[in-house]
Formats: C-alpha cells, structure tokens, sequence
C-alpha cells in the first residue's frame, strides 16, 4: 500500500509569520489538471492593514541597513530560489506552465534578484549627485526609500512578475505588502516560505494572496502606502491613482493588458529602483 | 571629569558664548547693504558718521607738524558753511600725544585717543606696554587703543590674554579703554566671538572694543563688524554693561561708513547711535563724509580736492 | 595684577528697582521713503499668447489684475475659455514635432537667449512682479527674477547633453506639456517649469495664476524677442476654471502643477483613467529646528528669512519653529528684536522687509487662522510696525506656546506667522518634525556635524537646510515628500521628470 502524502496547507508570508486570513476565510485552489489542490487564504482589506503595520515595523531597521547588507541579502534570497528551482519549477508546472518555460521562468527570477541584489550599494552613485549651487553651500541629492510600498503581482507570470515588482523596490529600503497572482497563488506562498529562509527580515515583504476586486481599493486608499506598484488592467489602475490621490501616493502601473516581456533585460533596469526612491537635497554652509 | 582651574573655566566660557556661522554672518550684513539711504535720513547720517570719526595718523613719518594739522582738521573738518559737527576724537602713536594736546587745548570736545601696548604687534613685556599706557595718559590721551594678546590667545591661554586687559584697564586710570582684537589675525568669527567677551568681562561702561590696527592686510568688515556688536548687544543684555564698538581701518567711503551705521541701528538700536559707543577709526573717510555733504548740498559731485589733508592728488 | 579669582563676571541681569536692559530700536535715524522708479512697461491690456501672437480670448472677456498694495487696477488680463485652451494646445501640438526635432544645441541657444532677454530687462521684470504680487522689491530685484534667469542659462546647457541625463538609457521628449503655477513666485515658477520642459524638447500650454499673470504675458514679449517658434511656449489666463481644462484636456503627455495639496489631490483625481505623466509640487509645514549649541544669531537669521521671505507665501517656508528647551527664551527674545527693525508696508520701497500678501482672499484666510491660533490659547506676538492703510498688509506674528495639536502647526497658513514649539532630546524633534502630512522641507541649526547629517537623513522631507533656509538654485532639485507631491524641479533630477526613457 502506497504512503499517503502529507498536503501543505498554503499560508501567506506575513511580518515574518505564515499567518491565516484573520477573517477565516479560503477559497479552493485547483492546478492546471482541475484537480483540488488546497484552500489558499481569502486574505481581507483587514489582513492588508496587518501586513501594512508589519512592513511599519520592519521598515525603519531595513532601511537603515547597509547597501552592502541588503545587497547580500537579495543575493541570499536568489540563493535560495535556486537550490529549491526544482520544487519551484515543479509547482509553475502543476499550475500550467511548460516544463521548459517554467525553468526558464525560474532562473529569470534568481537571476533578476541577482541583478537587483548588485544594484544595492550603486543605484545611489548613479541616481544621487552634488550639485553645484552657484553660493558657498555643500549641495548634495541622496536617494531615500518611500516607506512602505504596495504590489500587486500580475496574474503571469506568477513568480517573474512578482519577483521583478518586489526586488527593485526593497533593495533600497522600502518595504513591500504584495497582492500575489489571483489565479496563481502558491509560486508566492512557496516564494514567501523562501523569504523565511533568505536572511531576509521578517515584515520587509509580505505576501498576501486573495482576490483583487477586494483587495485594490484597500491597496488605493490606505495612507501609509506611500506608493504602489501594480501589474493591472485600466479599470483597476483608475481605482488605484483615484484612491492614491487622498495621500498623494506615487502609483506605477505596468499595464496587464497589453503583452509583456518579463524574460527581457528591458523588464529590469535602476529606473525601477528609481521610481521607489525620493530625492532628498541638503544645504550647508562652507565656513570656517 | 571638568576642569576647575580658571583657565579651564575661561575655555568653557568660549564655548558658552556659541559659535557663529560665518557663510550666515556675511548673508545677514549683506542685507544692510541694500538699505537706500536717501534725503534727511542721508544728511542725518554722513554727519552722525562724522562725529564718530577717530581722525588717525599712525605712521612712522608723523611729525608734531602733521599732528597739528591733523587736530586743525578734527575741529574744524569743512568750511562753516557746510555745518559739519567736529570729529570724535584724534589718534596718534603715544609720543605725539603731547603734540596733539598742545595743538587741541582742551574742552573742545575732541578727544586724544592713543595707540599704546607696543601698537601695533603688542610684542613687548607686560611691563613695558603698561608703562606706555601709563606715559600717554600723563601725557594727555583721553582714551587707549590697546591691542590683545593674540599669541596667548592663539595658544589658548585665555587668562593670560584677559589678565593683561585688565592690567591696562586698571593702567588707564580714567582714560577710556579701546580693545583692538586684531581680528584678521585672529581669523574666524569664533575666535573674534569669543575675545569680544574675554575683553568686555573685564573693561568698564564705556570702553570699547574695537577690530584691528589698520596694520594687516584685512581689517574692519561689515561681518567682524556684525559679530563684535551682536557680542555687544548679548552682553549689555545680560549684564547691562554697555560698551561701545569701533571699527577701525578699510572703511574710506562714506557708502560704507551708511552701511556700518545701518547695523548698527538693526542689531544696537538708537542708544548706540553716538559717538559715546561708536566709532570710525580711519583716516580718508572723513573727507569722502564731506564730499557726499557737500554734494547733498549743492546737487554737483565734489573734485576730492575741495577738502583740506585730501590725499588723491590726480 | 588682578588675577581671575577677583573678577566677577557674572553681573546680576536686573537690579532691584532698575529695569532689565533693553535695547532701543526708535526713531532716532529712520530711513526715508525710497521707492523704485524704473517703469515695469504695463500694457493697459493683456491677451493671451497663442502661437507666437498676442490674441484676444474668443469670449471676449476680461478680468483685472489688482495692485496688493493699494488695491488699484494694474491690468486687465484676458480670461480664456475652453476654445482658447483648444488653441493653445493645438498650437502646442502643431510646433511639438519640428521642436523636438530641433538639434539640441539649436534649442539650447534660444533657452540662452531668454536667459540674457530676462537680464537685460530685470529691473522692468522685477518692479512689475512687485506691482502685481505685492512682494518686496528687494526680493524680486534679488531673488526672483536673477534666479529665473539662471533657470534658463543652466536648463539651456541641457537641451544638447540629455544623453547624459539617463545613464544606460536614452531619452526623449514628453510631446505637450500642460502646467498650472501658483501666485507666490509667478515668473520663478515660470521659469522653472518652462526651463526644463523646453530644454528636454517639449512645448508648453501654461497657466499663471489669475492674481499675478502679468510677468508671464510679459515674458511672452521676451519669446518673441527670442524668435523662439510659435507654438513652442503658450500662455493662457484665468482662474481655477482655466487650469482645469489645461489638466483635463486630451492633447498634453504632461501635467506639471504647482499650488495648494487640495488642488493636487482634485488634479491627481482627474488623472487617475488616464496615461498623463503628472508632478505636484504642493504644500508644506517644514520645521525649522534650533538646538541649544547653534549659531544662534544666524538661526534667528533663518528663522526670518524662513517665515517672512515672501510674507511667508512659501510652500517651504519654515512656519514651525522647533526650538531646544535650553535656548527657547533666549532664541524668542533674539526673534523678537529682530522683528523690531523689520520693515512691513510698500513693497515698492526699497527698504520694505515684508511686503503685501497677495490677495483679500489670502489676507483673510490669515486672519482665520491666528485667530484660531489664539483661540485655541497659543500666545501672539506682533511688533508695534504702523501699516499703510490701503492694501492688503499682515504684521509678522509669532505664536509661543504651541502644541502639534494645535491647527497653526498642522494647517499651511501661506503667511507671516510663526509657530514656536519646544522639544528636549533629539528624537523628540525628528518626531515632532516628521509628525506632519507634509514634507516638502526642514532645517536643522547646530554646530555639530554628525547631528546635521543624522536630521538630514531622518528628515522626511526634500529639501534640508542645516545651518541655513530658503536656499534655491537651479543645480538643486527641489520636491516633496508624502503629501507635499512628487517629482523634483531643478537638477538632473527635475529634468528627467519632462522626460521618457526609451
């Protein structure tokens, strides 16, 4: 008699915790065959709220780490995903992908957190300059994280398109509560169990799964956001920018409806990390 | 663990009188340059800087014939016409004191000031400075320009350079005291921030502390300027001491001599606005004072030799 | 030899019987009447500019421009309707593609040639920015209109060096660019939203504000005296209704605003279902912080130029005072005096140290708010300044004893009023400053060096003064945080904002 496998209940990724929608609720999950795979959790604009004081919290330390730290980190984390490429590429598979596609879908996510891990500790040289004000003040412009950033994922590509949101917005210090793909959600819940293992502090990213139409205008609306990215069609960027007004919230959208290239080095570049960034300018006197 | 010795408690004085941003200094008196003096407030002005006026000669050359002449200027700086009051005071090196008494009289109101203190290095013994200090007022000086210690107070030793002060103060007897920081040498506003205060703990109402010798490349300014009165202004506040305020060598035009007044009237007030409390220590000033009367008065630009001891000959 | 042991510096401050000392700031010398003389060259009438030509709205309809200062009629300004703003941005559309096309450094001579047109006629400039905007001729002589000119001469090197501004990218233009600007610098707005639009190869729909729209129709004589193409810069003038259908209107890649945070957020709002590119430069409640070992007469220093530059219509004006608990009294007692000798009334006159504030509409919404500064038992100060009896004047004002609940240290008040607070330890006072929606500046006065770096990173806020305030240049970029907008102007940082990556 075959041994009965011992199933995995999903959980989201929550200030360093594998936590429970706090309403209770799932919904179920089928893989690309149609067979049951698990109740994944119907996280609510109350799980968001959560998730947004986890990154609050998580958020002052991880910016203040060093570049060369955080660098290392992400580094760690593409670590991670490698050794496990097998179970990932296995799961994309199970939820629709060809074998090959998700392969290369896996090793574009570890090297993408590659290229943003070595960014860390250079956007700054590359964004930042002294400026030579025409009066005796030193003039200089540094780069500062937003705060706290919310994601939405694409629905496709479900690791790849998560991972190039997530990594150029933390690897300056902000922090990240993230949508996962409504109709694939488990690459995120099994990219959530690798941030555990990553180095990586708990609360600088948390993963929420549920369904959109619930979530976007938590995502719009709520104030400590201080900016968005979102993989989304019209109707929900409208939602996002209109609720962003009432903080002034900055908003990238990548439209969901026109086709995207995530495989392409276009789809990664500092601009990204850039647009995560405030630019904040400092004056001082040269006297003695 | 802090200090205890008097020295010690001096060092910490030059931190409680704060320091001074010098790049904020040279915004704040660059704005009383753009002050329009214009009509009465003009006249009021050139006039009130007048009075102010220590006429100087401090040259190795001096004579008991240029001090004459010099003393026949300070009372009488223009022909009756212009209606111009007398000059503070005249200034002279200690050995043409007598001279200059001779040529003055006395209760004209014009005072005999002296350069004393081994004028202008101040490298002589303690001993000796006094003794000339003591020599001048016999000899008739009003008031003594002293300069400081800036060797003791460049290696810190701020005791020393306040217990000379107050030896002179005490060798003026009733002579008036006017301490010169010689602030290029000291260089930074901190430093000329500080001996403003070591200097006005120990002199009386009515002295005066005062920038340079005249004898360096850099003297007077409107920034050493704004911060000797804004030490000026914090002491007289805290301990009702007022002392007066000369700045002394580069002010020749009579713009910038509205310019010096105009910080004072902002940063002192009225009160200060007198040749009691403040002087000009300079020497062609008083002649570009005349001219610009001279033109307030009759509308046309004066040729400099129109004035008596005009130095421009072209 | 007296030896320091006899000395006794520290005299008592007050006698019994005898008042403490005070300084005297009277009429013993006061300064007579200067005002400026050189003719701003008003026209009675001003059209809009469309095209390269001065045309008459198609409405017909004019509006007044009135003098702050003594409420005479300047002008009368036309007041576009939506077909003018059709014009405009058709004009716009029509020059778009030959000025982008334009070699960089062909754009870069005609920026440079506005840079020197607007020297040559400062003076002119600045007594008609003066005339119109109520603000001391000091200012717009000193500041406003040299520093426009400059954000012409430093964008004009650009035009042929965008290369250089994307490393690993290159750039292109936006296309039309539509921009809305406040009434507190009306031709330093201007130029810094023009100077970078033009010089990364856009053109420009513009909107002045309805108070102060006379600079920007004389700067439009300077485009013609530039022979810059028509289309490439129009102008068009009116209120809130005008500046709507510049934002809301198709043609523009673009929306540039500068003005208040709820405009910002009505602005953002009517973007939101489209693909415009949108940078808000908006409100602020920057706090100015003072600790116990700084420069104090220089704080004292920047804490006026900081709230009474401009009578306080500064965006980043510093309007919290965040003092140090040892040197509250004395920074107080300093502010105080310093107040006496400001000088409040004619903004012609070139001695005037606070002019006019720019409006009824403003001057009121001050009242309201020290009257709600002193209602909810903040403690005001006002020197005894006389002011002139026509115009629209507001003394200096302080307020002590204010809390962060208080609504004069929450709300903008866009005037010369002053909320002093106290704080103790360091962190208290990043706290307190950060405790704010806005986040557009802060300065930080003390003498050591590794605190100012320590407040500038903790700051949030785009611009930190450290033992300065209210500094501008065109190298620098300027910007907020949080509720205070996005996107820089100035610097390398402000041009990409009127650029694509392509």
């Amino acid at each position: 008699m075959s041994r009965l496998p011992v199933t995995k209940t999903p959980k989201p990724y929550v200030g360093g915790a594998f936590i429970r929608s706090e309403s209770g609720r799932t919904y179920p999950l089928a893989d690309a065959a149609g067979a049951f795979f698990a109740h994944v959790p119907q996280c609510t604009r109350k799980d968001l709220r959560n998730a947004v004081e986890a990154a609050a919290k998580a958020g002052p330390g991880w910016a203040k780490r060093t570049a060369y730290n955080r660098g290392q980190i992400l580094y760690r984390l593409a670590e991670m995903l490698e050794a496990r490429g097998d179970e990932m590429t296995g799961t994309l598979v199970r939820f629709g992908a060809a074998r090959a596609a998700a392969a290369r879908e896996v090793a574009a996510s570890v090297d993408r957190l590659v290229y943003y891990a070595g960014w860390a500790d250079k956007y700054e040289q590359v964004l930042g300059n002294v400026n030579p004000v025409a009066s005796p003040h030193f003039n200089f412009t540094v780069t500062e994280p937003m705060g706290i950033v919310g994601v939405i994922a694409p629905d496709a590509p479900a690791l790849l398109g998560l991972v190039s949101l997530v990594a150029p917005v933390i690897v300056s210090g902000n922090t990240v509560v993230a949508l996962a793909s409504e109709a694939t959600p488990y690459p995120a819940v099994l990219l959530g169990e690798m941030l555990a293992t990553s180095d990586l502090p708990g609360g600088v990213v948390n993963l929420l799964t549920g369904f959109r139409r619930e979530l976007v205008p938590t995502f719009a609306t709520h104030a400590h956001l201080r900016a968005l990215s979102a993989a989304v069609g019209p109707e929900d960027a409208k939602t996002l920018r209109l609720g962003a007004a009432d903080s002034i919230k900055r908003v990238r959208i990548v439209d969901a409806t026109k086709p995207a290239d995530w495989l392409s080095a276009r789809a990664e570049s500092v601009y990204a990390v850039r647009d995560f960034l405030e630019f904040k300018t400092t004056w001082h006197p040269i006297g003695a | 663990m802090l200090a205890k010795s008097p020295s010690a408690a001096l060092r910490r004085l030059f931190d409680a009188v704060g320091p001074v941003d010098a790049v904020g200094i040279e915004e704040r008196v660059a704005k009383y340059g753009t002050r329009s003096i214009k009509k009465h407030a003009k006249l009021w002005g050139l006039k009130t800087a007048v009075s102010m006026v220590d006429l100087t000669t401090l040259e190795g050359k001096d004579t008991p014939g240029k001090v004459a002449s010099l003393c026949r200027k300070a009372l009488q700086p223009h022909d009756a016409g212009l209606d111009v009051p007398r000059v503070a005071a005249v200034c002279v090196y200690p050995a043409m004191v007598r001279h200059a008494r001779r040529a003055l009289g006395t209760g004209t109101g014009v005072k005999i000031a002296s350069v004393a203190t081994a004028f202008p290095s101040g490298q002589a013994p303690l001993k000796t400075r006094l003794a000339e200090v003591r020599a001048a007022v016999a000899d008739g000086a009003d008031e003594i320009d002293m300069v400081i210690n800036r060797g003791a107070f460049l290696a810190g030793e701020f005791a020393t350079v306040q217990d000379e002060i107050a030896a002179v103060v005490e060798a003026c007897g009733p002579a008036a005291l006017k301490v010169i920081l010689e602030v290029s040498e000291l260089e930074t506003y901190d430093n000329i921030r500080a001996a403003s205060f070591l200097a006005m703990q120990v002199i009386r109402p009515g002295d005066f502390i005062k920038t340079s010798t005249g004898k360096t490349s850099l003297n007077a300014t409107l920034g050493n300027n704004q911060v000797m009165i804004d030490a000026i202004r914090d002491h007289y506040l805290a301990t009702g001491v007022a002392v007066g305020m000369k700045p002394a060598g580069g002010i020749r035009t009579a713009k910038q001599a509205l310019t010096f007044l105009v910080a004072v009237k902002e940063t002192l007030g009225d009160a200060w606005l007198t040749n009691m409390r403040y002087r000009f220590g300079a020497s062609s000033l008083l002649n570009d004072l005349l001219r610009q009367l001279a033109k307030e008065k009759s509308g046309a630009y004066q040729a400099p030799y129109y004035f008596s001891e005009a130095a421009e000959s072209y | 030899m007296p030896t320091l042991a006899k000395k006794t510096p520290a005299r008592p401050v007050s006698r019994p019987g005898r008042p403490a000392p005070e300084l005297i700031f009277g009429d013993l010398w006061p300064f007579d009447p200067a005002p400026e003389t050189a003719d701003p060259k008003l026209q009675p009438r001003y059209d809009l500019f469309i095209g390269g030509r001065f045309v008459a709205p198609q409405s017909g309809k004019y509006f007044d421009s009135i003098n702050p200062a003594n409420e005479k009629k300047l002008a009368e300004i036309a007041l576009a309707g939506p077909a003018d703003v059709d014009a405009a941005y058709a004009a716009a559309a029509k020059a778009a593609g030959p000025w982008a096309k334009l070699p960089g450094r062909e754009r870069a001579k005609y920026l440079f040639r506005l840079a020197r047109l607007l020297q040559d006629r400062a003076r002119e400039f600045a007594v008609a920015e003066t005339l119109d905007g109520g603000k001391p001729i000091k200012e717009s002589r000193d500041f406003d209109v040299p520093m426009a000119a400059a954000h012409f001469f430093y964008h004009a090197g650009w035009a042929d060096k965008l290369e250089y501004l994307a490393p690993g990218r290159r750039v292109a233009p936006l296309g039309v660019v539509g921009q809305v600007i406040p009434w507190n610098f009306p031709l330093l707005m201007l130029a810094w939203k023009l100077a970078p639009a033009l010089a990364a190869g856009n053109t420009v729909v513009l909107k002045p504000a309805e108070t102060t729209s006379i600079t920007c129709l004389k700067f439009a004589e300077i485009i013609r005296e530039a022979g810059l193409p028509p289309g490439v810069v129009n102008f068009v003038t009116g209120a809130g209704e005008v500046g709507a259908a510049v934002v809301n209107h198709p043609v523009p890649a673009k929306i540039a605003f500068t003005g208040s945070t709820d405009v910002g957020k009505l602005i953002m709002r009517a973007l939101a279902g489209t693909d415009k590119k949108l940078t808000l430069e908006l409100g602020g409640k920057a706090a100015n912080i003072v600790f116990d070992d700084a420069p104090l007469d220089q704080a004292v220093e920047g804490i006026v130029n900081g709230i009474f530059f401009n009578q306080g219509h500064v965006c980043c004006a510093g309007s919290r005072l965040l003092v140090h608990e040892p040197v509250a009294d004395a920074v107080l007692a300093k502010l105080k005096r310093r107040l006496a000798v400001l000088k409040v009334g004619d903004p012609l006159d070139k001695n005037t140290d606070i002019g006019a504030i720019n409006s009824a509409a403003q001057l009121q919404r001050i009242r309201d708010l020290v009257a709600a500064g002193e209602s909810e038992g903040a403690e005001l100060y006002q020197p005894a300044c006389r002011l002139p009896d026509k115009g629209y004047y507001f003394r200096p004002t302080l307020f002590s004893g204010v809390t962060m609940s208080h609504r004069i240290a929450r709300e903008e008040i866009f005037g010369p009023v002053l909320s002093i607070l106290t704080f103790r330890t360091v962190e208290e006072a990043v706290e307190k400053a950060n405790n704010t929606a806005y986040g557009l500046s802060a300065g930080v006065w003390t003498d050591k060096g590794s605190r100012i770096l320590k407040l500038s990173t903790e700051l949030k806020a785009g611009v930190v003064w450290a033992n300065t305030y209210n500094k501008f240049d065109p190298t620098s970029p300027f910007g907020g945080y949080k509720e205070s907008g996005f996107g820089r102007e100035g610097g390398r940082q402000g041009l990409l904002d009127y650029a694509q990556l392509t």
